[in-house]
């Protein structure tokens, strides 16, 4: 501690010897110094002295783009972003079209429902009318007045005059029913060679009933639809025989090259004639039906009653005898 | 004995079996005489009959054993089990039409109760038949043989897959355009339970091109006809943007809302559900929807039906208003929200004011201006109150529930009557 004061003391003392022995380069060397010094802070001066105006001209230039900013953000969004006056007008057009749209819906509502008072109104008239046409009998007459014509009215009904105009409705006819493919009666239809031929239309029920004691209808219905039973006559022909020969003689006139007789070769110079066999030139040929017969002469006859037969008769003969009525009988 | 004698027995025979057949068959139309033919098992006999010689036996018997089917799914399974399809289907290729109806018929009554019935229908390789029947001549041949059809595809989308593969769609398409209205009718439903399933095989309804000719029909005066094609459109028209801009462009509006003016409550219901279904996809179709003027047609249908019907008209607001705050500055503009706040607070049903609600929500929360106008209609407290209500699902207070509200009364400030 001592020492360090004796260090410090003895350093001053030592500056201050220098600095009184060396007072003249001191003096010298300070106004370098100072000169030095202040050359030195003019030039910090000019630089502190830029940065300051180019600070102020940056912050100038800063606000007036600001204001250019603002002025196009705010353009910006009023046009583009948020039109006020834009959404406004489309409020307005919105709105007038609901409207619009509102009156052309009630319109048509109105118009539907009048479309419909009128079909119901046409729907009652010709109901109406139908009545009238239904009921014309309750016209009133020359002695009786009708419903509708009360005597103690000043003027008649308009169901009156509706009903005096009315044209009266005929009887329906019966209507024949369309029969569908459904019912069994058209499947025995069509089998119909064995069912019995129906009609449609039933018969009238207010006929007075037949009186009398009545035949079986088994039998009634067997007589009356009894199946054909030709006779052998009409089943069979007789004369197949002859139209056999008729054919044979045709399908050979066929295979004829010419009508006339062939001559024969052998005689061609000789020209004879040709001469057919005792066959063929005979003028005898079967005898025909009606000539087997006589015609009758009752006054010739020698009995009134019939020949009696020897050997059976053929079917010709069937019905001779067995006929319905006695017409054409022997007496 | 004679001829004669011999044939009568079996004409005997044969008027006993008609008679029989014809009396089951009206027994079959009433649900009281049912179970005691079931008892006395009426439906071997009439397998039997259905392979009798007779013609209108078998039709009769056909007719029977599909009303049979018709009325509860035991009878129908029975007739799966006593293997009766194979021979129906069979005949079905080569009888004259009133067979084929019949046997239509009961394929179609099978079908119709569970999916596992109708697979066993197209197990038996009965899609064929109908689809060969679909080209018949006779309207109510091609009728029977699409509504069978249509029972077939509804269950689900396997079965709609089996249908498309077995080409019905064109045929469908093509019995559309028939004159005869209850053909066109069951040939809607058809394509309509076609479609419903999948995206898929709405787009194999449309490349038929469907989609015309059933918007063509819109105008047609008959109204369980419209009811039928506008559920086609809304099935077609859900699954994508896509589907809903192909709708689109077959120009139905603005016709679609003269639909929701009629008299039908199912033709207006429907009608809300199409245009819900164009609108929900994109913020464009809800402006197209909007620009013609269909906002206000739902509003009025919302104001002129009660109940179920009410409900798509509802969903469509709250989609619309969904999308943009401009479209629901449209919604609220055609007075939207009184109608809205009306059926919040006057309908019975849970799931309707849970919807109501929603589309409120929906409206209201895109600025304060808007929360403004729901607010203005009191509808705060009606919806505080259906909170706090214990007797409300939990949907609906989930869905009342709505963080917003107080976000935006808050910015309005005291203005506002708020709870």
């Amino acid at each position: 501690m001592a020492t360090l004061a004796r260090l410090q003391a003895r350093s001053s003392t030592v500056g201050n010897q220098y600095y009184f022995r060396n007072r003249h380069l001191n003096r010298i060397v300070t106004v370098i110094q100072k000169w030095w010094r202040s050359f030195l802070g003019r030039k910090q001066y000019q630089l502190t002295v830029q940065v300051a105006y180019y600070t102020m001209m940056m912050n100038l230039y800063n606000a007036m783009a600001v204001r250019i900013q603002r002025r196009w953000r705010g353009y910006r969004v009023r046009k583009y972003l948020f039109n006020y006056y834009y959404l406004k007008e489309y409020l307005k057009v919105v709105s007038e079209t609901n409207d619009a749209i509102r009156k052309a819906l009630e319109e048509f509502a109105e118009m539907k429902e009048r479309e419909e008072k009128k079909a119901n109104h046409e729907r009652e008239e010709k109901k109406r009318d139908y009545q009238a046409r239904k009921m014309h009998y309750l016209l009133s007459t020359k002695q009786i007045p009708g419903i509708y014509n009360s005597p103690f009215r000043k003027e008649p009904d308009p169901r009156e005059l509706q009903l005096q105009k009315a044209k009266p409705l005929t009887h329906r006819r019966p209507k024949v029913k369309q029969k569908d493919s459904t019912s069994l009666t058209d499947w025995l239809a069509c089998t119909s060679t064995r069912s019995f031929p129906r009609s449609e239309i039933l018969p009238p029920i207010n006929r007075k009933q037949c009186q009398g004691p009545f035949r079986d209808i088994t039998e009634v219905l067997e007589q009356r639809y009894k199946p054909l039973e030709p006779t052998l006559r009409v089943a069979e022909p007789i004369d197949e025989l002859k139209l056999a020969r008729e054919e044979l003689r045709r399908e050979e006139w066929l295979r004829n090259v010419n009508d006339n007789m062939f001559l024969p070769f052998s005689s061609y110079h000789k020209n004879e004639k040709y001469i057919p066999s005792m066959h063929l030139s005979s003028k005898y040929a079967p005898i025909s039906y009606k000539e087997q017969f006589r015609s009758e002469n009752p006054k010739k006859w020698i009995c009134d009653k019939d020949f009696q037969t020897v050997l059976p008769s053929f079917e010709l003969f069937s019905k001779y005898g067995k006929l319905y009525s006695k017409a054409g009988q022997i007496v | 004995m004679s001829q004669r004698q011999v044939l009568q027995v079996f004409e005997q025979y044969q008027k006993a079996r008609t008679q029989f057949v014809q009396m089951v068959a009206e027994l079959a139309t009433r649900p009281q005489n049912i179970e005691t033919l079931q008892n006395a098992g009426v439906m071997s006999l009439l397998r039997t009959l259905l392979l009798d010689v007779v013609p209108t036996i078998q039709q009769t018997a056909a007719l029977a054993l599909g009303r049979l089917a018709n009325y509860n799914d035991d009878l129908a399974e029975a007739v799966v089990k006593c293997d009766i399809l194979p021979q129906l289907v069979y005949s079905l290729a080569e009888q004259n039409r009133f067979y084929k109806k019949a046997a239509a018929f009961v394929l179609r009554a099978v079908g119709k109760h569970s999916p596992q019935l109708a697979q066993a229908i197209v197990d038996c390789g009965a899609l064929d038949t109908l689809v060969i029947c679909l080209e018949d001549f006779d309207p109510g041949v091609k009728e029977a043989a699409a509504w069978a059809l249509r029972y077939i595809a509804r269950h689900n989308a396997e079965l709609s897959q089996a249908v498309v593969d077995a080409g019905a769609v064109p045929l469908l398409v093509l019995c559309i355009q028939e004159p005869e209205i209850a053909l066109k009718r069951i040939a809607a439903s058809a394509l309509s339970d076609i479609a419903k399933h999948s995206p898929e095989l709405a787009q194999t309804v449309v490349d038929a091109g469907a989609v015309a000719h059933l918007a063509q029909m819109i105008l047609n005066p008959d109204a369980k006809l419209k009811h039928q094609i506008l559920s086609a459109l809304s099935q077609v028209s859900k699954h994508s943007v896509d589907l809903a801009e192909m709708v689109v462009e077959a120009e139905i509006f603005p016709v679609v809302l003269t639909c929701l003016k009629d008299k039908d409550e199912y033709v207006k219901k429907n009608a809300s559900t199409l245009i819900r279904e164009i609108a929900k996809h994109t913020p464009e179709l809800s402006q197209l929807v909007v620009n013609a003027g269909g906002v206000a047609a739902v509003i009025d249908c919302i104001g002129s039906c009660k109940g179920n019907t009410r409900l798509p008209g509802i969903m469509m607001l709250g989609y619309v208003a969904a999308h943009s705050e401009n479209l629901a500055m449209a919604v609220i503009i055609s007075k939207g929200v009184p109608q809205l706040s009306v059926c919040l607070s006057e309908e019975p049903e849970d799931h309707i004011k849970a919807a109501a609600a929603w589309a409120l929500g929906q409206i209201g929360r895109h600025t304060p201006e808007h929360a403004r106008a729901v607010a203005v209609t009191n509808a705060l407290p009606v919806l505080l109150s259906l909170y706090m209500s214990t007797e409300s699902s939990e949907d609906l207070q989930v869905k009342v529930l709505l963080p917003w509200i107080f976000r935006y009364t808050s910015a309005e400030g005291g203005q506002l009557s708020t709870t």
